[in-house]
């Protein structure tokens, strides 16, 4: 088995041989431990990727907006990175549609890494499949069979508020429960355990 | 009185760097610091009357063990190279995670000889191997096997039996990744593990002579006296690899040079420093010149070094003796600053690592805060301005700022690896092939050209936005903003100039390991001496700390 940190070095390296400036390449490497990481196929994606990368035409997303078509097909690289570093102002946005992208595998880290920064849950939905990136911390999805993604026609992305799960109901039923931990106070006792006094005026 | 940090700018440029000690804080004496009341125990000694064959030693507390796996091996002469391109050695080791089962071991014997090109598993974590220094070590054992101690002599010009070539952790080779172990409480110092490796593997080499000697003359052989094997340590032989080691973890250099200063600081804060205090510091001191005194070395660059610094110490312990007012309060401050005013780098930085000697309760609590979660620091604030960006590169760039990179000599080296063993080397631009796949470690230049690059822009514009056309520099603009949070991030000076020293860089990471006796072979690589006057694993329990100083 090959460890993550073997997996970030020589996918920086390859990024970096494949003609990707040494920052980008950084980023690559990060991103493609942080799949491999989370049981998603990176390095798989990222090796079919480079194999045609220099033979196609791959365009990058200059500026996302809500939605971005391509005449080709979108680097995942670039735009996962402009994506990424525009994470600011995108978030502005409720949905984001982003037709026609290669091996979307790839720009899939940078959305896990832009939850994070934005602080926000992001609902992808790229064909059939979906995904959940919980604030970088993992991802949640129906795609586990492993294959390699050669293109996405169409992604959409939702940001999701940030809110609970439950309801106040569900809330209010678990509290009282958790309130069944407490000691019942009296005058007495707080008197003898408390250690400011009985009247808080003062 | 608040005394400043030092100011980075002065003290991140290389020959300073170049100029650090062991000290207090080092990695190998910490080590032996947290493992003192772990168990140890010799588990298997397997080896044939040559020597050759398996060996297996452990730590263990409560529930943790961890376990050194020797692998010694047979090779000739002429097979015996300190250099990275060697496929053998006379033995090879791995740190394992537990204890391993005979399956383990035998899985082990078919990688771990074989070092780079054999796999390990996430249960390993670290791997090592390392040479005999044959003259010494046939000497101990013709002396043993006939009933003599050897020649003390003949072992204080080395200083040890074997000689590693390379200690790898960290995910290499399939090794365990950090983050599988990097909450334990043990580990919490950096290094911790590849400390450890070395001082079993150095307890091997003892067992190991002793065996042979045994072996040869059953009769007459006597065991190495302690007190000998306790003065010799394990040698290392270092190249380029640890080089870029510092620059590709800013965040980590950082931890270990602030743990530095911060005890420097606080000592210097210190307003009545006891008598006892100052004692120790003296005695330290002037142990240690006895210590310095026995290194050899054929570099004339480290010999004038050398001398440089017994001159230096005479200065200074004249100066102790007729001029040091104890009854002054700040007296460490005295000391530094007369230290500043008098003496080179070599022995200013010689005596603030004598300084921390004193002082557990200042060094203790800072040798927690020298590992770095680097992952945590590395997504570049994208929202942050041109205006925040340029202001970080004229405050904390300003001495890299000042070079011409117009000029050849600022230019004439470039770092890149080896395509054979996948190792750092260093090129000259002008004379050497290469220079188009050259590693990102030129930082000063690149600075030079993110500022360049950011001159224009407008101060309002976001990074993000300007890193769209500019990716070229994204690596520098990361380490910007790094270097922004942690001032001893960078080193303040060029990498690829002409006058670049690259033991320099070797030298600062060896003092934070607690290497002695350095020795450059060249420019680029160097012998070093670890755990020399260390106690021996029995003698853990209850030890010196200041061991150091008695080898």
């Amino acid at each position: 088995m090959r460890s993550f940190s073997e997996i970030e070095v020589t996918t920086k390296k390859a990024s970096k041989a494949i003609g990707f400036s040494w920052g980008i390449s950084e980023e690559v490497g990060k991103n493609i431990r942080l799949l491999e990481m989370f049981g998603l196929p990176g390095l798989k994606n990222l090796n079919q990727y480079y194999k045609i990368y220099k033979i196609s035409n791959f365009e990058n997303i200059d500026e996302i907006s809500a939605s971005n078509t391509p005449k080709t097909f979108y680097c995942p690289i670039l735009s996962g990175l402009n994506f990424f570093d525009q994470s600011s102002s995108i978030s502005k946005f409720n949905e984001i549609e982003i037709n026609k992208i290669a091996f979307p595998l790839i720009f899939l880290s940078f959305v896990s890494r832009t939850s994070e920064i934005i602080g926000k849950r992001i609902f992808l939905k790229m064909d059939d499949k979906e995904f959940l990136f919980n604030f970088n911390e993992s991802i949640y999805s129906n795609y586990l069979t492993g294959d390699v993604l050669e293109k996405s026609d169409k992604i959409n992305l939702k940001f999701l508020d940030n809110k609970n799960s439950f309801t106040e109901d569900d809330w209010s039923e678990i509290y009282n429960l958790s309130l069944k931990t407490y000691v019942n106070e009296s005058d007495k006792s707080r008197e003898r355990t408390a250690g400011a006094g009985l009247t808080d005026n003062d | 009185m608040e005394i400043r940090l030092r100011d980075p700018k002065f003290l991140m440029k290389l020959s300073k760097l170049g100029s650090f000690h062991q000290s207090k804080l080092s990695f190998l004496r910490s080590f032996l610091s947290e493992f003192k009341d772990w168990k140890y125990s010799r588990d298997l000694f397997q080896l044939n009357d040559k020597g050759h064959g398996r060996a297996v030693y452990s730590f263990t507390k409560d529930k943790r063990t961890y376990s050194l796996i020797c692998f010694a091996n047979e090779i000739k002469d002429d097979e015996r190279s300190d250099r990275v391109i060697a496929t053998k050695w006379d033995a090879a080791f791995t740190l394992f995670d537990g204890i391993p089962s005979k399956e383990d071991i035998d899985r082990l014997n078919d990688n771990v000889p074989k070092q780079e090109v054999g796999r390990l598993s996430y249960k390993e974590l670290t791997l090592s191997r390392a040479n005999k220094s044959v003259r010494v070590f046939d000497h101990v054992v013709d002396s043993l096997s006939n009933g003599e101690q050897p020649n003390k002599e003949i072992l204080s010009k080395v200083g040890y039996l074997y000689r590693t070539t390379a200690v790898y952790g960290s995910g290499k080779f399939g090794l365990a990744d950090r983050f599988r172990i990097k909450n334990r409480e043990e580990i919490r110092g950096p290094f911790r593990l590849e400390m450890m490796l070395v001082y079993l593997v150095r307890q091997f080499t003892f067992d190991q002579v002793n065996h042979i000697a045994k072996n040869k003359n059953p009769k007459l052989a006597v065991e190495l006296d302690p007190a000998i094997s306790r003065n010799l340590g394990i040698g290392n032989s270092t190249g380029l690899g640890m080089a870029p080691f510092i620059v590709n973890h800013p965040t980590l250099l950082n931890n270990w040079i602030h743990a530095r200063e911060t005890a420097l600081k606080q000592i210097r804060e210190i307003e009545q420093v006891s008598k006892n205090e100052i004692d120790i510091f003296y005695n330290c001191l002037i142990k240690s010149l006895k210590n310095i005194t026995s290194w050899h070395t054929d570099s004339e660059f480290q010999k004038e070094k050398i001398k440089g610094l017994i001159e230096d110490l005479k200065k200074f312990i004249k100066f102790m003796k007729e001029d040091f007012k104890f009854q002054n309060s700040y007296q460490f401050n005295q000391i530094y600053n007369w230290s500043e005013e008098n003496l080179n780098d070599e022995c200013i930085e010689y005596i603030v690592s004598m300084m921390m000697e004193p002082y557990d309760n200042i060094v203790n609590p800072l040798i927690t805060q020298m590992s770095s979660d680097e992952e945590a620091h590395f997504n570049i604030p994208v929202d942050r301005t041109i205006e925040d960006l340029r202001n970080i590169l004229e405050n904390k760039y300003s001495e890299i700022l000042k070079i011409d990179f117009l000029k050849d000599e600022n230019n004439q080296n470039f770092w890149f690896i080896s395509k054979n063993k996948e190792e750092p080397r260093i090129g000259d631009r002008y004379i050497d092939e290469g220079s188009d796949l050259e590693q990102p470690l030129a930082i000063a230049r690149d600075i030079n050209k993110l500022y360049e690059a950011v001159f224009t822009k407008k101060n309002s514009s976001k990074i993000g936005k300007f890193l769209k056309d500019n990716n070229h520099l994204r690596h520098v603009v990361r380490r910007a903003f790094i270097a922004e949070k942690f001032p001893y991030s960078e080193i303040q000076d060029n990498t690829i100039g002409s006058k670049l020293v690259p033991i320099d860089m070797l030298r600062l990471k060896l003092s934070f390991f607690g290497a002695i006796k350095f020795d450059p072979r060249s420019d680029k690589w160097l012998r070093i001496c670890m755990f020399q006057g260390a106690p021996l694993p029995s003698e853990l329990g209850n030890f010196d700390d200041k061991w150091i100083y008695k080898s």
